[in-house]
């Protein structure tokens, strides 16, 4: 009941990312085809989850798992049913205190079940459009699983279209572009460099059109 | 279903594409060496185009005003997503958006005067009232600027091509009942302005010499230019007798000014282009850019057609 529940809601998201805002993806073929991956993307809107989730095929819709805030997507009880049903959500624990020995635990889960975890290594959806500097949690997943690879994901229009503290959505044209694949640098430093290089070389891709 | 002239035309537009197609094929065949990907992917393009048109067309005049709202709404919103926008401003182009069901439903109505009214007054009047809202001052000109001249270009000008459907146009060699007088009409526009920009571009192609405007456009032509002109006009003569209401002098006049005002909409929107610093408005159709590369020209043939005809046969 809930995984037709789950299609239909991710039918309707398709149709709405399609139709009303309208995706430009660059190099679609290097998206993972099959798991265990890890897609990393900016965040700036709500719709950053809906859109990640959209650029895979249907049939790989339940492989699929936004890993998020446990305070922010577990504080109701039908936020909480919604964001565990129908998103397939990995709560994370944000504040220390309320952390279990590992925190990515879970993670590590879905990566020996072959999922595709979707991860935003800012945090926090932030200033729409503006990129922040990116938490580690990233590099301890990527250190544990050497051989899952990491594909960095820039987007840019979803913070124009519903930024953090509206609900009017306004259509824009949205600009993907997916990066090549990182594969594990031998150390957590090295690693996060690699990955905030690559989101800097994607980030000035494209001259996008002035919003402020 | 009885065979009307104007599905005649409808077979003759697609007996063209085939035989563009063919040529193209036998292009890619004979020069296996040099890329013709985007030539390829144009002429794939054009058939998807043709076939969304020709469907809108057979199935029914709601659902064709359907397709030019949808155009209109893919246009405007590339519009926007290219143009400098003002976060303060989000709910004033939520506002414009809305513009476009309420365009069209005049169009729909058959509503004349409100079709003719809504943007250039009372969305031009609107607009900056609720932009003001913000009191966010620095910008504000160039804002409501922008956003208004977008709504005139995406949304008024191309509704003025839907419209036609339901135009009641009267006069010699009127075809039937009105439903169909428009749609003639409209397929006239609409090839005759699309037709123009491949005649223009192969002229060029083949004998452009002379620059009309460099720094804008530096593929445009006079020899392109006025070889497509003749050929669009010699075109419109020769069709106007199976879809539209024109005699000869009519049908040329008619044939001429799209060549003509064609050129003017797609040069005016590569001066858009080269202010904003972009090469394609899109990416929507491989091959071409995006839809306001493909309707730059009909932004400007569709209200000047549309205003030829109704004065001289309504």
């Amino acid at each position: 009941m809930t995984r037709a529940l789950q299609l239909l809601f991710f039918i309707l998201v398709r149709i709405v990312v399609t139709f009303v805002l309208g995706l430009n993806v660059r190099r679609r073929e290097l998206l993972p085809t099959s798991g265990p991956a890890i897609l990393v993307a900016n965040h700036n809107s709500h719709l950053d989850t809906m859109v990640m989730m959209s650029l895979l095929p249907l049939k790989q819709l339940s492989t699929l798992r936004p890993v998020a805030a446990a305070d922010y997507f577990l504080k109701t009880r039908a936020m909480a049913w919604f964001s565990l049903n129908i998103l397939r959500i990995i709560p994370i624990e944000r504040n220390r205190g309320a952390r279990r020995a590992d925190p990515l635990a879970a993670c590590h889960e879905a990566l020996r079940n072959g999922e595709i975890l979707i991860l935003f290594p800012e945090g926090s959806r932030g200033a729409p459009e503006e990129m922040t500097a990116l938490k580690k949690g990233i590099a301890h997943l990527a250190e544990k699983n050497p051989s899952v690879p990491v594909i960095p994901v820039f987007t840019h229009g979803l913070g124009k279209s519903l930024p953090k503290g509206s609900f009017l959505l306004v259509p824009f044209f949205c600009d993907i572009f997916v990066g090549k694949p990182i594969s594990w640098p031998g150390a957590r430093d090295t690693f996060m460099a690699t990955l905030t290089a690559r989101f800097a070389a994607l980030s000035t891709e494209k001259d996008f059109a002035p919003w402020e | 279903m009885t065979l009307l002239p104007i599905h005649m035309a409808i077979a003759g537009i697609w007996g063209l594409l085939i035989v563009a197609s063919l040529i193209v094929f036998a292009l890619t065949r004979r020069q296996p060496a040099t890329d013709h990907s985007e030539l390829v992917q144009r002429t794939t393009s054009w058939w998807a185009m043709i076939a969304v048109f020709t469907a809108a067309f057979l199935l029914s005049r709601t659902f064709s005003i359907v397709i030019f709202a949808l155009v209109s709404f893919l246009a405007f919103k590339e519009y926007l997503s290219m143009i400098p926008t003002r976060r303060a401003d989000r709910r004033v182009l939520f506002f414009a958006y809305l513009a476009i069901p309420v365009q069209y439903y005049w169009v729909g109505a058959e509503w004349y005067g409100m079709f003719a009214v809504f943007i250039p007054v009372y969305m031009f009047l609107f607009l900056p009232f609720v932009m003001l809202l913000s009191q966010q001052t620095e910008g504000f000109l160039k804002a409501v600027g922008t956003l208004n001249w977008g709504l005139m270009l995406c949304v008024f000008s191309i509704s003025h091509a839907a419209f036609l459907l339901v135009l009641p146009v009267d006069g010699p060699g009127s075809i039937g009942g009105t439903a169909a007088s428009g749609a003639g009409l409209l397929l006239f526009l609409v090839f005759l302005t699309q037709f123009n920009d491949v005649a223009q571009y192969t002229w060029g192609k083949l004998f452009g010499k002379t620059k009309i405007v460099p720094q804008v456009s530096p593929k445009k032509t006079w020899e392109g230019f006025l070889g497509g002109m003749l050929t669009t006009t010699v075109l419109a003569v020769l069709v106007a007798p199976l879809v539209t209401p024109f005699d000869a002098l009519h049908a040329g006049l008619a044939g001429a000014m799209i060549a003509g005002a064609g050129f003017i909409g797609d040069v005016t929107v590569s001066a858009v282009k080269r202010d904003l610093g972009v090469k394609d408005t899109g990416a929507l159709i491989p091959g071409h850019g995006g839809i306001m590369d493909r309707i730059d020209s009909l932004t400007f043939t569709a209200p000047l057609f549309f205003h030829f005809t109704r004065y001289l046969y309504t």
